[in-house]
């Protein structure tokens, strides 16, 4: 492989989705209340459990993305249904 | 005294008799030579996505997990939560970084952190402090897997004086050490797909049952103290409680994956697509990890610690007891028995990963390093087998003869200790810049500091640091991290220029890749 593929498989913009659920998870503030309630659950508890949602779905989309850009494609494919070694 | 449960003692023997079959018969599993360490111990790294999802959930969310963090709500209320963002950031760090090491580790045969720090940096000292931090730190966490089937087999009323008292867990024991001993890795993995199911089975009827049950969730919340509903805000000049619930959420999720049993499951796996797909799969486990967390207020809601039929449980338990309680009193007899054997099994996933992994650093770098450099493959995966049996039988013996209550500090202190290895592991993935010597000075210094802090703090997790008026509390594990690091930094460039020797990498630039 070229030299610009392996920069390119040590680094994706992508992986800047990462940065938003540190921040929204790691900052009491943002969700450190009672209100608004849902289904009588407080915000402080239900907020969280959403971002372990989103949290799936972004890297389910960084995932998506970074393996179509084709710099992960070498090598991994093949073992991929767990026979082969 | 509780009556014995015998509806959901039967239903509980019964799977447990079944997983034993299954622990057994897993030896025949993708068949490898058990005789060979990477089979036994790594299960041949064939584990495709779904097998790794299961294996590694179970691993990572152990039995003491969920009675522990339930009862942390139950008792301390809000602050419990902190498992969900620790859950959640997680999972970039294993997307990120474990790919990198699974290739390597991979490619040159490497079975646990410490191979890798040997070869990457060549000092084999520092290899030994990875070693000697991985396996003192799982110790504990064993015993505390066994004090989570201890409290199930409290809940189902089996009760009796000295031998008799502690008989049931010492069967579950056997049956652990055995189908560990013959089928390795295989083993827990197959009984994992079973404790998942029953985990989940449980924890979703436990929250569409309970709440109706209770009148609704508003009703539940409104049970709960106001300052234990919210984390208290903080007053001037602190960071209070918002502080101490980010760090433990931080310093919790960087820790997580540099526990030997975590690299285990990890590199089981047949690809690094398997590790990168997983960190997407794996929130599942999140997700319910966070519904149970809510248990502990269903059960504080319930008022379970006011009933007498539960007065022996809390006494002997404390607040672990909480959700076994609420299951009690929620739950008819017979599904009372697939949660608890959900819980009593998944100790044993997690207790058999932690003992094959503390055996293969026994095997791999110490015996191999320093006693024996050359056993035959036979003779090594045989040792290996041999510690596993004596990892379990120190973690028993430590749970039947010293107090719970010390396992579970010598738990936390070994969150604080893992934690000092990220640097020569998680960073050595990413780069050789530093120098081994300082990776080693840094590893001692946050050792020192942290185990000084957390008896300073009277062995909690919470350290409560004040910088020039400002007052920050927060985990010990975290802020001994950060004067790890900044040490490693500092002495690098001081020792580079001794070190005669060329560069010792064994690893290629392009190892860390596909």
């Amino acid at each position: 492989m070229s030299e610009h593929q392996k920069a390119r498989r040590g680094w994706s913009w992508w992986y800047l989705l990462f940065m938003v659920q540190f921040i929204a998870v790691l900052w009491p503030p943002f969700y450190n209340s009672v209100e608004p309630r849902w289904i009588g659950i407080p915000f402080f508890y239900w907020y969280q459990l959403l971002w372990v949602i989103i949290a799936a779905v972004f890297t389910a989309i960084v995932y998506f993305a970074t393996e179509s850009e084709g710099g992960h494609v070498a090598g991994g494919r093949g073992a991929q249904n767990g026979q082969q070694e | 005294m509780q009556a014995i449960n015998w509806p959901a003692l039967i239903v509980f023997v019964l799977l447990f008799g079944f997983i034993t079959w299954l622990g057994f018969a897993a030896a025949h599993w993708r068949k490898g030579d058990l005789d060979l360490l990477h089979e036994w111990g790594l299960a041949g790294r064939r584990f495709g996505t779904i097998i790794t999802w299961f294996l590694v959930g179970g691993d990572l969310y152990t039995a003491y997990t969920f009675i522990a963090v339930p009862a942390l709500a139950f008792g301390a209320g809000a602050i419990a939560f902190f498992a969900v963002p620790y859950t959640i950031i997680i999972y970039p760090i294993l997307f990120l970084a474990f790919p990198r090491l699974w290739n390597v580790c991979h490619k040159h045969g490497y079975i646990t952190a410490a191979d890798f720090v040997r070869g990457r940096f060549g000092n084999r000292w520092l290899a030994l402090c990875v070693t000697l931090t991985g396996i003192v730190a799982t110790m504990p966490y064993i015993a505390l897997q066994l004090v989570g089937i201890q409290v199930v087999i409290g809940g189902l009323g089996l009760s009796g004086t000295g031998f008799l008292a502690d008989l049931p867990l010492i069967i579950a024991f056997v049956i652990l050490a055995a189908f560990t001993y013959s089928s390795g890795l295989r083993a827990p993995a197959s009984i994992a797909i079973v404790k998942d199911i029953l985990i989940y089975v449980t924890a979703l009827a436990a929250i569409i049952v309970i709440p109706i049950k209770l009148g609704g969730f508003e009703s539940i919340f409104s049970a709960i103290p106001p300052d234990k509903l919210l984390l208290a805000s903080p007053g001037a000049n602190t960071t209070g409680a918002y502080g101490s619930y980010a760090t433990l959420a931080l310093g919790s999720a960087l820790a997580l994956f540099l526990y030997p049993h975590s690299l285990t499951a990890i590199l089981s796996a047949s690809s690094a697509h398997t590790i990168r797909r997983n960190a997407a799969m794996l929130p599942a486990y999140s997700l319910m990890l966070g519904l149970l967390a809510l248990f502990g207020f269903f059960a504080f809601a319930a008022g379970v610690a006011h009933l007498p039929e539960f007065e022996q449980g809390f006494k002997e338990f404390g607040n672990n007891f909480a959700v076994p309680a609420l299951f009690l009193h929620a739950f008819p007899s017979w599904f009372v028995g697939i949660a608890f054997a959900a819980i009593g099994i998944g100790a044993l996933v997690p207790a058999a990963i932690m003992s094959i992994a503390a055996a293969n650093l026994y095997t791999r770098n110490i015996h191999r390093e320093f006693i024996n450099s050359n056993p035959t493959d036979k003779q090594e995966a045989q040792m290996a087998k041999w510690v596993s049996l004596i990892v379990k039988f120190g973690a028993l013996v430590f749970i039947l003869f010293v107090p719970t209550q010390y396992a579970i500090q010598l738990q936390l202190l070994g969150g604080i200790w893992i934690i000092q290895t990220l640097p020569a592991v998680l960073l050595g993935a990413y780069t050789r810049w530093f120098d081994s010597w300082a990776l080693l000075i840094g590893w001692a210094v946050g050792i020192v500091a942290g185990t000084a802090m957390a008896y300073a703090a009277h062995l909690t997790p919470i350290y409560p640091l004040t910088i020039g008026g400002l007052s920050m509390p927060g985990y010990t594990a975290f802020y001994t991290l950060i004067l790890n690091l900044v040490v490693a930094v500092i002495f690098t460039p001081l020792l580079k220029p001794l070190s005669s020797a060329p560069s010792t990498d064994k690893t290629l630039p392009a190892d860390y890749y596909a």
